[in-house]
């Protein structure tokens, strides 16, 4: 391109010029790089290598693999029509054996307990008369507990050899696999996860849907008032941001208890007699109130944002061109701000599905969400497999709600402010 | 605050107010309650008249189409529109078209959406919608943009989308703010014409704000020029150039130079000045006292004449020597700056022509005008 190639052009002391620009570029963006070192830094150690993490333990499989492996070698070749010979017995013996003296039965009986129950008690029953058995063990370990004489628990062995499984998945939305490794649903007193699912996502729907509503009116005021009343209003708005979210939450515990401030009120103007208190917390109702209360602000915002950039002229506009009030917020206003709907829509939703505090404070039974049954999982079953499985679904399912938000409106629209 | 002026408001009588289209009678405007940004504005518009509210920055012209659009309620007064009280109607309902500064064209709908808006909201049928955007499309000559966005358009373009936009539903007053503020010199040149023979073929009527006198001049059928809220002067462009009712309207309209003084006699028809520097100069009285008071005398540069030591200098009234300060060469005519009666500010204009003499600063020079060109107007 250069006028004369034969002389690249150089800078005043003599460095060609695309070197030193080169070398301009290199510096800027190494500061920009150390800038943002803190900050990436953080986030692969708090965000990124816990997802990762999470995503692992939701299919990693190792108990079986490890814990039984001279078991799992012993019944290659199986072909799981009759009992397995001797030396699978006599492995498996050895395995309960190296397994008693190293203390970490526990992990493998969990892990096939979660396939096959009553496998825990099998495990640790076996494994307190170890001392006792004698060859010939087949016959041996069937004495000690019938269990060994199934084929399910060897074909269960057999299949939960391998290194990933999808049994933590098939439990978030229970199913499990059956005998002979097809996929059956779980017993109907044991299914929870898919009516959580549904009960998470509608809920957060309705609870996407009240925050628009009540939203859209404040959004639009903040947009238009003068400068003095809207700041006043926005403080109003930002107000729930200052307070901490238990204290809001606990809050609305007072307010709605049977005990507590509105239905004290009610029964107190006669609207409702004092012994049919209505039931306002701890369940479903007592969820949507305080979490639509709280993520308001979080609808609000974008909504704000958006309304800000709209002209009044254009509504005035369609007022002097003969359209009637409703009609031009119909046709002209309400267009304009699907993108600040759509912006708050997917950032309320996305919170209210991955909320814990507040469902758990006042959701009681009937008002949890899928996330207290991540937590169950994680802190009391201590089934982190299927903690993982089922926070992943929800991670799946923000993504997919992301790419197609990003799709149709485009993710730069959400601004918060 | 207006409590008098409530009382004492001029009742329009019916006569009055069926000779003409549209009216603002008395109209005050306020809108914190301290502070009037239109105080008594008057105005009469003819049917098929094109009107031009002219005013500085905030002298409450928008306000003022914002209340005859009704965005905006009168404080106090009634606003008129073919002999009938329309403050209690609200906008869609007054039928009138308006063109906004930056267009307002929705930006979520295509042209012919945005032309098919009034139409629709009407309950026109299809064929009829079809019609009249076709036409009105034709109207400002863009045809086949009907299925463009606005952002897709230049700016002219989307200036005149407006513009049909405002006159598809056939209104009989068109109301525009400012709308060729946008544009650059050129287009904006180009859509006064466009607009004056829309207006010349359709034959509604338009009430016009503008800053740019020019813009007033050429395109207005009468000019209201506003300042501080009230109208100072309603006439056509010609009158308001030629004979000023007083000094804001002079300086406002046209260049101008202006002297200061104190009336020494009134007479009739004419009368004399003496200035802050001394001299006397013959005006004729607009806007003035009797002697004694103070007086602008305002001077249009083109009528100041270059006096040649032989000619005719018996023909002015008022002759004064004046020294070159600078010569502005403008093609067909120089812009010369002398300093005149201790004002250093006075402007002449000479005409390219022929055997004028040719000036240089520094230069001695005798200037002289005439009694009746020299208006005396309020200090
Ligand atoms: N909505 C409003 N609230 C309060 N004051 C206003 C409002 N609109 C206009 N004003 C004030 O009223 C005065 C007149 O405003 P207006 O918009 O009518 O001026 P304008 O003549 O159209 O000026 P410009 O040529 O700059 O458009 C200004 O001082 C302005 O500050
Ligand atoms: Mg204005």
């Amino acid at each position: 391109m250069s006028q004369s190639p034969a002389t690249p052009l150089t800078t005043a002391d003599g460095v060609p010029l695309k070197v030193s620009l080169r070398r301009a570029v290199r510096r800027s963006k190494l500061k920009a790089l150390l800038l943002a070192s803190p900050l990436l830094a953080f986030l692969l150690i708090a965000f990124v290598m816990p997802i990762v993490d999470m995503l692992w333990r939701s299919v990693d499989n190792p108990e079986v693999s490890t814990h039984l492996s001279r078991t799992v070698q012993a019944l290659q070749g199986w072909d799981g029509e009759s009992l397995p010979e001797e030396p699978v017995f006599a492995a498996l013996v050895a395995d309960l054996r190296e397994g008693k003296e190293a203390r970490n039965l526990g992990l493998l009986s969990s892990r096939l307990n979660y396939e096959k129950s009553g496998m825990r008690s099998t495990i640790s029953r076996t494994a307190r008369r170890l001392r006792t058995v004698e060859p010939p063990y087949r016959e041996a370990l069937i004495a000690v507990n019938d269990t060994w004489g199934e084929l399910d628990t060897w074909k269960l062995i057999q299949r939960e050899a391998v290194p990933y499984t999808l049994s933590y998945y098939l439990a978030a939305v229970d199913r499990q696999f059956g005998p002979d490794g097809e996929i059956v649903k779980v017993p109907e007193y044991l299914e929870i996860h898919v009516e959580l699912f549904w009960r998470t996502f509608w809920m957060s729907a309705v609870i996407t849907a009240l925050t628009l509503l009540l939203g859209y009116p404040i959004a639009y005021l903040l947009a238009t008032l003068p400068l003095r009343h809207s700041n006043l209003l926005m403080i109003l708005v930002l107000l729930p941001f200052w307070t901490s979210l238990l204290v809001r939450t606990t809050t609305w515990i007072a307010i709605l208890q049977s005990q507590g401030v509105l239905n004290d009120m009610m029964v107190a103007i006669g609207l409702i007699a004092d012994e049919a208190r209505w039931q306002m917390i701890h369940n479903k109702i007592g969820t949507i109130v305080a979490m639509t209360h709280i993520l308001l602000p979080f609808m609000i915002l974008p909504l704000y944002s958006v309304m800000k950039t709209i002209p009044p002229s254009y509504m005035r506009a369609a007022r002097s061109l003969g359209g009637k009030p409703l009609l031009s917020f119909r046709r002209v206003y309400f267009p304009l701000t699907i993108p600040g709907i759509a912006a708050g829509g997917i950032l309320v939703f996305i919170l209210a599905i991955g909320y814990y505090i507040t469902p758990a404070l006042v959701g009681g039974q009937s008002g949890r969400f899928i996330t207290n049954y991540i937590a169950y999982h994680m802190q009391t079953s201590l089934n982190w497999g299927l903690a993982a499985a089922i926070a992943s679904i929800l991670l799946a399912v923000v993504v997919v709600f992301y790419l197609v938000f990003n799709r149709l409106i485009g993710v730069d629209k959400v601004k918060l402010g | 605050m207006n409590d008098s002026a409530v009382i004492d408001a001029p009742q329009a009588s019916p006569q009055e107010t069926n000779s003409c289209f549209a009216r603002f009678v008395d109209v005050q405007k306020s809108y914190d309650g301290v502070e009037l940004v239109v105080k008594g504005f008057n105005l009469d518009i003819q049917s098929g008249e094109f009107v031009t509210l002219l005013g500085p920055s905030g002298s409450g012209k928008t306000t003022c189409l914002m209340m005859m659009a009704g965005f905006e309620t009168p404080t106090h007064g009634e606003i008129l529109l073919k002999g009938k009280p329309i403050s209690g109607l609200p906008p869609h309902k007054r039928g009138i078209g308006m063109v906004f500064q930056n267009y307002a064209l929705f930006p979520h709908m295509t042209v012919a959406e945005n032309l098919a808006f009034p139409l629709e909201v009407r309950h026109l049928s299809k064929a009829e919608v079809q019609q009249k955007v076709d036409r009105a499309l034709a109207m400002v000559r863009l045809e086949g943009f009907g299925s463009r966005r606005p952002a897709q358009l230049s700016g002219g373009q989307q200036q005149r989308v407006a513009l049909a936009r405002a006159l598809v539903f056939e209104p009989e007053l068109v109301l525009m703010d400012e709308p060729l503020g946008a544009l650059d010199k050129n287009l904006r040149e180009e859509m006064q014409y466009e607009i004056k023979r829309i207006h010349a073929s359709l034959g509604v009527t338009m009430i016009y704000v503008t800053h740019d006198q020019t813009e007033a001049l050429t395109m207005s059928d009468r000019i209201a020029v506003f300042n501080d809220g009230v109208v100072q002067q309603l006439a056509t462009p010609e009158t308001l150039y030629e004979s000023p009712d007083n000094a804001f309207v002079a300086t406002f309209i046209g260049e101008n130079n202006r002297l200061m003084g104190e009336v020494v006699e009134r007479l009739d028809e004419r009368c004399e000045v003496r200035l802050d520097s001394g001299e006397r100069v013959i005006a004729k009285p607009v806007a003035v006292g009797g002697a004694g008071s103070r007086t602008t005398l305002s001077l249009r540069p083109e009528r100041v004449a270059l006096i040649a030591d032989d000619g005719d200098a018996e023909r002015y009234d008022n002759r004064f020597p004046a020294i070159v300060k600078e010569v502005i060469y403008l093609g067909d005519h120089l812009r010369t700056r002398l300093e005149l009666c201790g004002n250093d500010e006075f402007i002449i204009k000479t005409p390219n022509a022929e055997g004028h003499p040719s000036l240089r600063p520094g230069q001695s020079v005798t200037v002289g005008w005439t009694w009746q060109d020299c208006r005396a107007l309020d200090a």
